[in-house]
């Protein structure tokens, strides 16, 4: 059983009762701690930025050529805060009502509601930072509604939110940087943490560029370095995302939290042929104003505009009145699916569903529809050469967001002391199902207020000592590590490309522990993945050497990491036999169709420990209660 | 600069130096200061490129005067002259508007000079494939050569019509007679046909640039920018052209 | 379709480098052009020779790792498109492509068609930002702020900082990227207290680093989000008044 390390009192003075009983440093102090922060998207930076001005010493890691180019960067649709600038009823406890249903109940209350609260600093913070978001013309900000609320509370900036966020924290950093309080560590790869005693002291790093591999102490490690999705290589993460901090942490001992929430996202481009190397998101935002429709009868292969309206099926708005087709991510992708299951996809491929602005753009005229999507239309019609204007989108999900990370507690606390999990590296707050504009506002929570607090609570008591000495036999160890691993990779001179394998990892994890799951797919995706694992590591061909830039070898230490996670996804899907949010067991369904969970059994974080490659992992459990929203079925109809 | 080296000490080092130059502002005249700049010397540049622009005009519209004869012409000379008389000596306003000139020239050219220099530093290793320019226009890419061939000539042009040692016929004060003497030599004409063609495809792009330079930017009046610099380069063209040919074509003797 | 590449490969910075030619057989339209690398890349590695290395990561056209030059122009031929979403619908048959990184004094090649553009982040870390410590900011509406303000200032911000503007610049110069972050920052309200140090600054660090601009507006074309010149109109005008002001000194007092 986990310790949470929830406060007690009132779910309302909490996090402001928890901030006041934590421990602080000394302003003079500060600057004897080191800091060590892996990953410069919206946690990392923003947490790097705020530490730094605090007066800490932070060493910060990105693996990019530039820390703005963390891929929080393609983040569209928008960011949550429940401002109630609208007057429409938002409020901070509706935001994290709305949270913690929207994540089928599987998400720590404590934590959802001190996320829902700091929301509203956030915006505050990015404005002052000067974010242009979207404007109305009486000069105050704009919002927009999302996924599974009823309020309009997303705040955004064109389609471009995340990029502005991104800079926001960017540019922050880079103060800090300019200040001396945050040394940068550009194309800089973590590839192992270091922990002595018990405790995460430091991590090895791998200079990509010129493949020296260095050790570097600090007082206490974050790691901001995102999510999963690659796992599946056709996701809509960037190329370069990938799991090998955390899953290197989860082997140094950190429990890794709920593994098989992944989100799949609703709408993105289908793929257009087998040579496609990532799939496109179209912000959620665009289902505001699209319908979602396939044709009635399968196989309908007529032109959209041939197909008058009684031959359609808006079948969001059929089955969901109330929410149509804004109802949450999961929901619509699964949704989806069925459609295309049942021989109704549409494209050449028939893979998709249409998202159809015709009405839209009849009631609104097509400059006002410009105006809110003109980027993502422009965007759509690069992709795919077609005027979504005059043809309807076509779009079918695609792993997009994981909400399962490393186990942290309500400090943001791995089960490593002094090891921090920030940002979508986290198991995080979003349950078993994220809504459309949290995953910005969480990043930035963490980032800019939680950690800052809950990071000098861990740093105070250990005042007066100094960072552990890089020769520390730990540190030779995880040196000597790196470096065998890169000698193994480049030592196979095996048959196939690092991009073959993570395609057939890809194929097998989509099939099987996509958007449906079950025991017997489950079953088989846990003998297939250990083979191709063996067969990775014999049969590999990873060109080069180490001394340069060398792309393959740096794919070939993240597909490795990505085996084994996948392997721990599937044991943590086969294990939880009900349905929540992103993970959908066929087992376990209403008569509808609709995901059945099992709060009698099921309502606990599974956080497994690491027990050896190829070995079965260690089931610990964190209960959930919930005291302020009561379990129900979710319903949005 | 270092390969993709982390941001450590010594290239904080680099900003605070930056900073310090900034600071030079203290110790030298802020116009100084600013022209160490590239942006400030694209700002020299555009001034003084108005106060030429501004000659080129009123030299072109004045020589019209060749139309009228002899007399209205060497008349105009004169008054140049004698200009803000007794105020200044004889000669004596016109010797200022020359200096005024002189300096304009020079830092045009100085400016010019060292952005090149600046230029050339940025990109040390030319493209090796053939570059395929959409924006940058001919006028654009050879401000350098074009700024090269009116210098020449300006140069010829002294000698040849203001002090005298490159026309054989000089006769002081007597501008009329000396241009037609000057133009009735085909190959004078020429270069003088060849070196206008050139400051008019320089004043197509300067005339545009300068807008941008000195930061005058209005969306609804951008157009005009380039209406501005195409018709100027077309007026200054045409008029001066129009004397050699004149000339040659015995409208002008 | 099958296609001629000539690609520039250089094994790393200060190695000597040169085309060479690829066959690139069996592409399709729907493919980007970095997937057309992807596919000549895994038949490099088949035939045991080292792929073609180039940055890239969101292939979203918004994170600006990718770019390098196409047939002599940044990004390649389409308008407002990075690299990573020229899809190869645009090229017919029996083409020959010519494949090379971008080149600048401050960017130089890491290897083959990757480049290093830290020069860049030096130019936000002189002045790039609001100096606004986290927690003290007071309420998003307190400042409205005129939605024409705010929409210029989005154009400038949405620069993914690829640096095609330095590669496309007969100069070098970064003018149209110091620019657009100048402007993003300045049109803001809560960019203006430190407009005119930050103009200077950042102005100052482009300079240590790139050319100069002599208005060509080769950056504007083959800008990915095409951010317009006029911003460096702009720049020039609060340089200049930096500077007549008097600096950094008094700049807080406009």
């Amino acid at each position: 059983m986990l310790d949470a390390k929830i406060p007690d009192g009132p779910i309302e003075d909490l996090w402001d009762n928890h901030r006041f009983s934590m421990k602080l440093v000394n302003p003079n102090n500060k600057r004897k701690f080191e800091i060590i922060i892996v990953g410069t998207g919206l946690a990392g930076a923003s947490a790097a930025a705020t530490l730094g001005e605090l007066g800490y010493n932070v060493k910060v890691f990105t693996f990019h050529d530039t820390p703005r180019r963390a891929h929080s960067i393609a983040a569209q649709g928008g960011i949550n805060a429940a401002k109630n600038y609208r007057g429409d009823g938002d409020s901070v406890f509706r935001l994290f009502y709305d949270t913690v249903k929207g994540g089928d109940y599987r998400s720590r209350e404590a934590n959802v509601y001190r996320l829902a609260q700091v929301s509203t600093n956030i915006i505050d913070q990015c404005v002052a930072q000067g974010v242009p978001f979207a404007r109305e013309y009486g000069g105050l900000l704009d919002t927009r509604s999302f996924g599974g609320a009823q309020v309009s509370r997303t705040f955004y900036a064109r389609g471009q939110t995340g990029q502005q966020l991104l800079l926001g924290a960017y540019q922050q950093m880079m103060r800090q940087v300019e200040a001396g309080t945050v040394r940068l560590y550009r194309r800089s790869e973590m590839l192992e943490v270091v922990v002595v005693e018990g405790r995460a002291v430091g991590i090895v790093v791998r200079d990509l560029i010129t493949g020296e591999i260095t050790r570097h102490s600090g007082h206490a490690v974050v790691l901001a370095t995102g999510g999963y999705s690659n796992a599946f290589y056709l996701s809509t993460n960037a190329k370069a995302s990938n799991a090998s901090a955390v899953w290197r942490a989860h082997r140094k001992g950190a429990l890794f939290g709920n593994p098989c929430y992944t989100q799949i996202h609703p709408t993105c481009i289908p793929p257009s042929d087998d040579h496609q190397s990532k799939l496109t998101l179209m912000s959620e935002s665009l289902r505001n104003d699209g319908r979602i429709w396939v044709p009635n009868e399968a196989g309908d292969n007529r032109s959209p505009d041939e197909i008058p309206e009684s031959d359609r099926d808006y079948y969001l708005e059929r089955k969901y009145p109330a929410f149509g087709n804004l109802v949450p991510r999961d929901v619509a992708s699964r949704n989806a699916k069925m459609m295309v299951d049942q021989g109704k996809g549409v494209g050449l491929r028939n893979n998709g569903v249409y998202l159809d602005f015709g009405d839209a753009v009849g009631r609104l005229g097509a400059p006002a529809i410009k105006e809110r999507y003109g980027n993502l239309f422009d965007m759509y019609e690069r992709i795919t050469g077609e005027d979504p204007y005059q043809v309807p989108m076509r779009i079918y999900p695609a792993p997009h967001y994981t909400m399962g990370g490393l186990w942290v507690d309500y400090n943001l606390m791995t089960t490593v002391p002094g090891l921090f999990a920030a940002g979508e590296a986290n198991f995080s707050d979003h349950g078993a199902n994220r809504l459309g504009a949290s995953a910005l506002m969480q990043g930035l929570a963490d980032g800019y207020f939680v950690l800052p607090y809950t990071i000098g609570d861990y740093l105070a008591p250990l005042l007066g000592s100094k960072p552990v000495p890089t020769g520390h036999p730990e540190f030779v160890a995880a040196h000597n590590d790196v470096t065998a691993r890169v000698d193994h990779l480049l030592g196979v001179g095996g048959t196939r490309s690092v991009d073959w394998y993570h395609r057939e990892l890809g194929k097998i994890l989509w099939e099987y522990c996509g958007m449906a799951r079950n025991s017997t797919g489950l079953e088989k995706a846990l003998s297939e993945i250990p083979a191709l694992r063996e067969e990775f590591h014999s049969n590999v061909r990873v060109l080069g050497e180490n001394e340069t830039y060398n792309q393959s070898l740096e794919k070939a230490g993240r597909v490795a990491d990505f085996f084994e996670l996948a392997e721990l996804m599937c044991h943590d899907a086969l294990h939880r036999e009900e349905s929540c949010g992103g993970h959908f067991r066929e087992e376990s369904q209403t008569e509808e169709g609709e995901a059945l969970r099992d709060d009698e059994n099921y309502a606990y974080v599974a956080a497994w420990e690491y027990r050896g490659v190829g070995n079965r992992p260690r089931l610990h459990r964190e209960d959930l209660d919930f005291e302020h929203v009561k379990l129900s079925q979710r319903s949005y109809k | 600069m270092a390969i993709d080296r982390p941001v450590t000490a010594p290239e904080r080092g680099d900003a605070q130096e930056r900073e310090s130059g900034v600071g030079r502002a203290r110790k030298v005249p802020f116009a100084i200061d600013f022209y160490r700049s590239a942006v400030g010397k694209k700002y020299v540049m555009a001034v003084s490129g108005i106060i030429l622009m501004g000659y080129v005009f009123a030299h072109m519209v004045g020589n019209l005067k060749l139309y009228l004869g002899a007399e209205q012409m060497n008349h105009y000379a004169e008054f140049l002259r004698t200009l803000l008389e007794p105020i200044f000596p004889y000669s004596g306003a016109l010797w200022l508007m020359r200096l005024v000139l002189l300096a304009a020239v020079i830092l045009h050219i100085h400016a010019s000079y060292s952005l090149t220099m600046m230029n050339r530093r940025a990109r040390p290793v030319r493209y090796q494939s053939k570059r395929d320019y959409i924006a940058a226009d001919f006028a654009a890419r050879t401000m350098r050569w074009t700024g090269v061939i009116v210098l020449l000539f300006i140069v010829f042009h002294l000698l040849d019509l203001t002090f005298g040692p490159a026309n054989p016929d000089f006769q002081a004060g007597k501008p009329y007679e000396n241009t037609v003497a000057s133009f009735q030599r085909v190959w004078v004409s020429l270069f003088y046909i060849l070196a206008n063609l050139a400051l008019g495809v320089h004043l197509y792009h300067g005339a545009w640039s300068l807008f941008q330079s000195m930061g005058w930017n209005r969306r609804r009046f951008n157009a005009w920018r380039r209406y501005f610099a195409v018709g100027f380069a077309a007026i200054i063209v045409a008029g001066n052209v129009s004397f050699p040919i004149a000339v040659l074509a015995g409208v002008i003797s | 379709m099958d296609l001629t590449l000539h690609v520039w490969r250089q094994p790393g910075p200060d190695a000597p480098g040169q085309f060479e030619t690829y066959e690139a057989t069996g592409i399709t339209g729907e493919m980007s052009f970095l997937e057309m690398l992807d596919v000549v890349n895994e038949r490099l590695i088949e035939e045991g020779r080292e792929p073609i290395a180039f940055d890239h990561d969101c292939r979203e056209g918004i994170c600006g790792s990718c770019g390098f030059m196409i047939d002599g122009q940044a990004h390649g031929p389409q308008r407002g498109t990075a690299a990573c979403q020229l899809h190869m619908r645009l090229y017919n048959d029996g083409d020959e492509i010519w494949i090379e990184p971008f080149r600048a004094s401050a960017f130089p090649v890491v290897r083959d068609l990757a480049v290093n553009r830290t020069a860049f982040d030096h130019i936000v870390q002189a002045g790039g930002y609001v100096s606004q410590a986290t927690g003290s900011a007071p309420d998003a509406n307190l400042i409205p702020v005129p939605k024409p303000d705010a929409d210029l200032a989005m154009d400038a911000a949405s620069c993914i900082a690829c640096g095609a503007c330095v590669a496309a610049c007969p100069n070098g110069a970064a003018q149209l990227y110091t620019a657009a972050k100048l402007a993003h920052l300045n049109l803001m309200p809560q960019g203006e207290p430190e407009r005119y140090v930050r103009v200077e600054r950042m102005v100052d660090t482009m300079e240590d680093y790139f050319g100069s601009c002599t208005n060509m507006g080769e950056c504007e074309v083959a800008c990915p989000k095409e951010i317009s010149i006029d911003f460096i109109a702009m720049l020039n005008k609060d340089y200049r008044k930096a500077k007549f002001r008097g600096g950094t000194s008094q700049a807080n007092t406009r």
